[in-house]
């Protein structure tokens, strides 16, 4: 089906921030009607190549040529004009307009200059219909979580070629970790869009550090590693192990050894315990006792209530009914400080609102809860500061290992790693982790995850929350089962229980 | 919906906000509780003085003709803070127009109708370079529009350093015409200020521009990786102030009918409050000129009612009108936070 000519062509690009050259050389190439992954550790580069590519960056070397004529994109509104259509990985919409507004802004019907409300909702509603989703459009943006968010994203991108607009219809799509907070409905309605655009004869660039959907939609890949472009490959012709190899230069530890080791190992007495916990709205009022040492994984489809519990437990909610005991002694729970006093970490999933600084440094951010455990009157001395930081950024991995790099100039899964270094530094007694691993590439995920394992093996509890079952079942002693804002079952890992048994207990809300 | 989602989807519940939450969340809330205020403050106006004549309808229609060059000059404020900026230009381009407007007609003898354009050419003009200025060389509004309020009060002394007293036939004539409306009557700077409230509007929720203005305030790198052109929008917004601007000037020329180089010294921070107290988020994005309407008739009923209590002195005003803004940016801030979870 590919044509022979690419529709889009980028050779030699170079791109340099200071002290950082994010792309040296990078040649792209891009036909019409295929999907195209472009892979990559976290920090490889694909953001910014999307980003130069897009004009939000200007280039520091190398041509781009759209259908056989070089071409200068200076602004992301030229890009649209050229038919590029974008979903940046960081939600890129404004909260305080609609839904309608944010998937038509810029190109809202009008008559003679005025602008059609009517119509642009019917067809708002159209097109969020097409992607399966049940929402009201008149509703601001804010009212909805991250992933419908992500989702209106998508609608707009695609939209933007449909309607009369400056562009001559959407040529290339460029889609950077739009899964990454989907769950499996929505990715698969995602698909099934993407597919249907590319029959048409859109270009499609996607990118996801889920290697599994890369293999299902895919049918070519470009591969970066810092900067440098490692090759291209028909996706059939390149398995995963291969794959990984390419991206992080060196083949992957095994997984295995994790699941059996947590099976067997022992947990201690109980750390917290939570009786009639609930909050109208929020969640159905639940019991949970977490032990010590003991990981605790919550399974559930999004919206089951799954960052609801874990709000609840951490105080970032109040609870209308039912109290929390740590470590034997009852706590109010009325504030976060409440719960950080009483040995409580969570790391939240949503890290550009709620978590990370952007304008702070690296090691200020990650120094940040821990300053703020200590209270702000006793500063921590220097030297053990920065011993901390350093230690945290080598377990993690953080690049580039430079304590002074600002936040907001890291790439999206160095700044998951920032996050989550915050937390762990304040050796909690119990850390809460949503969605810790989204956004982390192949390498850097297994390494969170041995270091859940290890945490616990020195006794820390942690309430683990993730979409992809694989990784709740690998990580937990037990599995909570969430549906419908209720808390349905509580389930005792061992070597009988799969995915498909979970799923079952999802769909049915009970555990046979 | 496909046959994989016959397993539990997220209730719909779950994906749409509650009534409850809709309604703190509403942006018009704010609007209605300003609109409350005013007609409680009215409506004790009324049972305090109704001996004095409070309740005639004229009384309630000074109140436009009396703020009419504060409500056009709190409509460019809305724009601007909207946007997400600020003006400190306001009082200074007000002050500058009335001298340039009296100066002309009065010492250079030009006709009023050429007076006009010129006027609000050389107020748009001012706003137009502010934001070209904070747009280009990304420098902070603040800055930027605070040395246009010294630049601006600066030239008023350029021209000349006592007040011009209008004298012009023309402009006695516009300033005593009345439009009647049964019951009493509107001078013409009430009418105008009304008719740029209603285009305002109008730009504001019916054009592209003026939904790009939302945006640009809701998150302005959002604006700019959506494609919208938001420098562009930027300019624009800070040219609508100053053509605001030097229109209220010409309205309070007309009010006054002098010119003088203090003329309107402040007024900035009269319209900024006329906004806030109006439900517009100082930090942009939400708000509406309906709201700025109902800022500046409150402001405008805290002066009459003091000037109906007789032995107040018009310091009460400034000492209200502060006591009104705490309270208007604690409603905001509670509204913010409420949002956010
Ligand atoms: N605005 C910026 N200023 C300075 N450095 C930057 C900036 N943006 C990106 N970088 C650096 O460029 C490199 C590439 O980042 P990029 O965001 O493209 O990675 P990525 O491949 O998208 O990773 P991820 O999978 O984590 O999203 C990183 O080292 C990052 O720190
Ligand atoms: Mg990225």
């Amino acid at each position: 089906m590919a044509e022979p000519r690419p529709v889009l062509e980028m050779t030699g690009i170079v791109k340099e921030f200071p002290g950082v050259r994010a792309l040296s050389g990078v040649d792209f190439r891009l036909f019409p009607g295929e999907i195209h992954a472009l892979m990559g550790e976290n920090g490889a580069g694909k953001s910014t190549l999307i980003k130069v590519l897009t004009g939000v960056y200007s280039l520091d070397g190398g041509t781009v040529t759209l259908d056989g004529k070089s071409v200068r994109i200076a602004s992301p509104l030229q890009a649209q004009q050229a038919g590029i259509s974008t979903v940046y990985q960081e939600v890129n919409l404004c909260p305080n307009l609609s839904v309608a507004e944010n998937i038509f802004i810029g190109r809202e019907p009008t008559r003679f200059g005025r602008i059609q409300w009517k119509q642009m909702r019917k067809e708002a509603a159209e097109l969020v219909d097409r992607l399966g989703l049940d929402i009201d459009v008149t509703a601001p943006l804010s009212s909805y979580p991250l992933a419908v968010q992500q989702l209106v994203a998508i609608v707009r991108s695609v939209g933007t070629g449909d309607s009369d607009g400056a562009g001559a219809g959407t040529k290339v799509l460029v889609l950077d970790e739009p899964t990454s907070s989907l769950d499996r409905d929505e990715v698969l309605e995602l698909f099934r869009l993407m597919r249907q655009l590319r029959d048409e004869g859109v270009a499609i660039l996607f990118v996801s550090h889920f290697l599994d959907q890369i293999y299902e939609i895919c049918d070519r890949m470009t591969v970066l590693r810092n900067g440098a472009l490692v090759g291209e490959h028909m996706v059939s012709d390149l398995d995963q192990v291969g794959l990984i190899q390419l991206m992080i230069g060196k083949a992957m530890d095994q997984l295995e050894g994790l699941h059996e080791h947590q099976l067997h190992a022992e947990v201690g007495e109980p750390l917290v315990r939570a009786d009639g916990l609930g909050r109208k709205g929020g969640i159905d009022p639940f019991d949970l006792e977490v032990n010590k040492g003991e990981v605790v994984g919550l399974a559930g489809l999004l919206g089951s209530g799954r960052t609801e519990l874990a709000r609840l437990l951490f105080g970032a909610d109040q609870p209308d009914s039912g109290k929390v005991t740590i470590d034997g002694k009852q706590v109010s729970m009325s504030a976060p400080n409440d719960a950080i006093g009483a040995g409580v970490a969570f790391c939240s999933e949503n890290r550009k609102t709620e978590g990370l600084v952007p304008d702070l440094t690296v090691r200020e951010n990650i120094i940040l809860a821990l300053q703020a455990a200590r209270g702000w009157t006793r500063p921590i001395p220097a030297a053990q500061r920065d011993e901390l930081v350093a230690k945290y950024i080598k377990a993690l991995d953080i690049r580039p290992a430079n304590p002074e790099a600002r936040v907001g100039q890291l790439s999206g899964g160095n700044q998951q790693k920032v996050l989550l270094a915050r937390w762990l530094i304040t050796q909690p007694k119990l850390l809460i982790l949503d969605e810790p691993t989204r956004g982390i590439d192949v390498g850097a995920k297994a390494e969170i995850q041995k270091l859940v394992v290890s945490l616990s093996e020195e006794g820390m509890s942690v309430l683990y929350i993730a979409a992809e079952l694989e990784e709740v079942l690998r990580l937990s002693h037990t599995i909570g089962v969430l549906r419908d804002r209720k808390l349905v079952a509580r389930i005792a890992n061992g070597p009988e229980i799969t995915p498909t048994r979970i799923l079952e207990t999802i769909a049915s809300g009970e555990h046979q | 919906m496909s046959t994989a989602t016959q397993t539990p989807t997220a209730t719909d519940s779950g994906r749409t906000p509650s009534r409850a939450t809709r309604l703190l969340g509403d942006r018009r809330l704010p609007v209605l509780v300003t609109a409350t205020l005013f007609l409680v403050m009215y409506a004790a106006g009324l049972s305090r003085y109704a001996n004095y004549g409070f309740g005639e309808p004229q009384v309630f229609l000074n109140l436009f003709i009396d703020n009419g060059y504060l409500l056009v000059a709190a409509v460019g404020a809305t724009f601007v803070i909207l946007s997400g900026g600020i003006d400190l230009s306001v009082g200074s381009v007000i002050g500058f127009t009335t001298m340039l407007t009296a100066w002309l007609v009065e010492k250079q003898g030009l006709p009023v109708l050429v007076v006009i354009p010129i006027a609000l050419g050389v107020g748009a003009f001012g706003g137009f370079l502010m934001g070209y200025v904070i747009h280009n060389f990304e420098i902070q509004p603040f800055i930027v529009t605070l040395a246009g309020l010294f630049l601006f009060r600066g030239l008023c002394l350029v021209i000349s350093k006592e007040s011009i007293s209008i004298g012009d036939s023309t402009v006695s004539s516009m300033a005593q015409a009345q439009a009647s409306l049964g019951v009493g009557f509107l001078s013409v700077g009430a009418i105008v200020s009304l008719v740029v409230l209603a285009v305002a509007f109008y730009v504001l929720h019916y054009t592209r521009f003026g939904r790009r203005v939302y945006a640009i305030g809701g998150n302005e790198q959002s604006a700019l990786l959506m494609g919208l052109p938001q420098g562009g929008t930027k300019i624009a917004v800070y040219t609508v102030s100053g053509f605001c601007s030097a229109l209220a000037g010409l309205l309070f020329t007309l009010y006054i009918q002098s010119g003088d180089p203090l003329h309107a010294t402040g007024m900035e921070l009269d319209a900024i409050a006329a906004v806030v107290i109006g439900g517009t988020l100082l930090t942009g994005g939400s708000g509406y000129v309906l709201g700025t309407l109902f800022g500046v008739l409150v402001l405008g009923l805290i002066k009459s009612i003091i000037q109906f209590e007789g032995t107040l002195s018009s310091w009460w005003t400034k000492i209200a009108t502060g006591v009104l803004l705490c309270a208007f940016i604690l409603i905001q801030r509670a509204m913010t936070t409420r949002k956010k979870t």
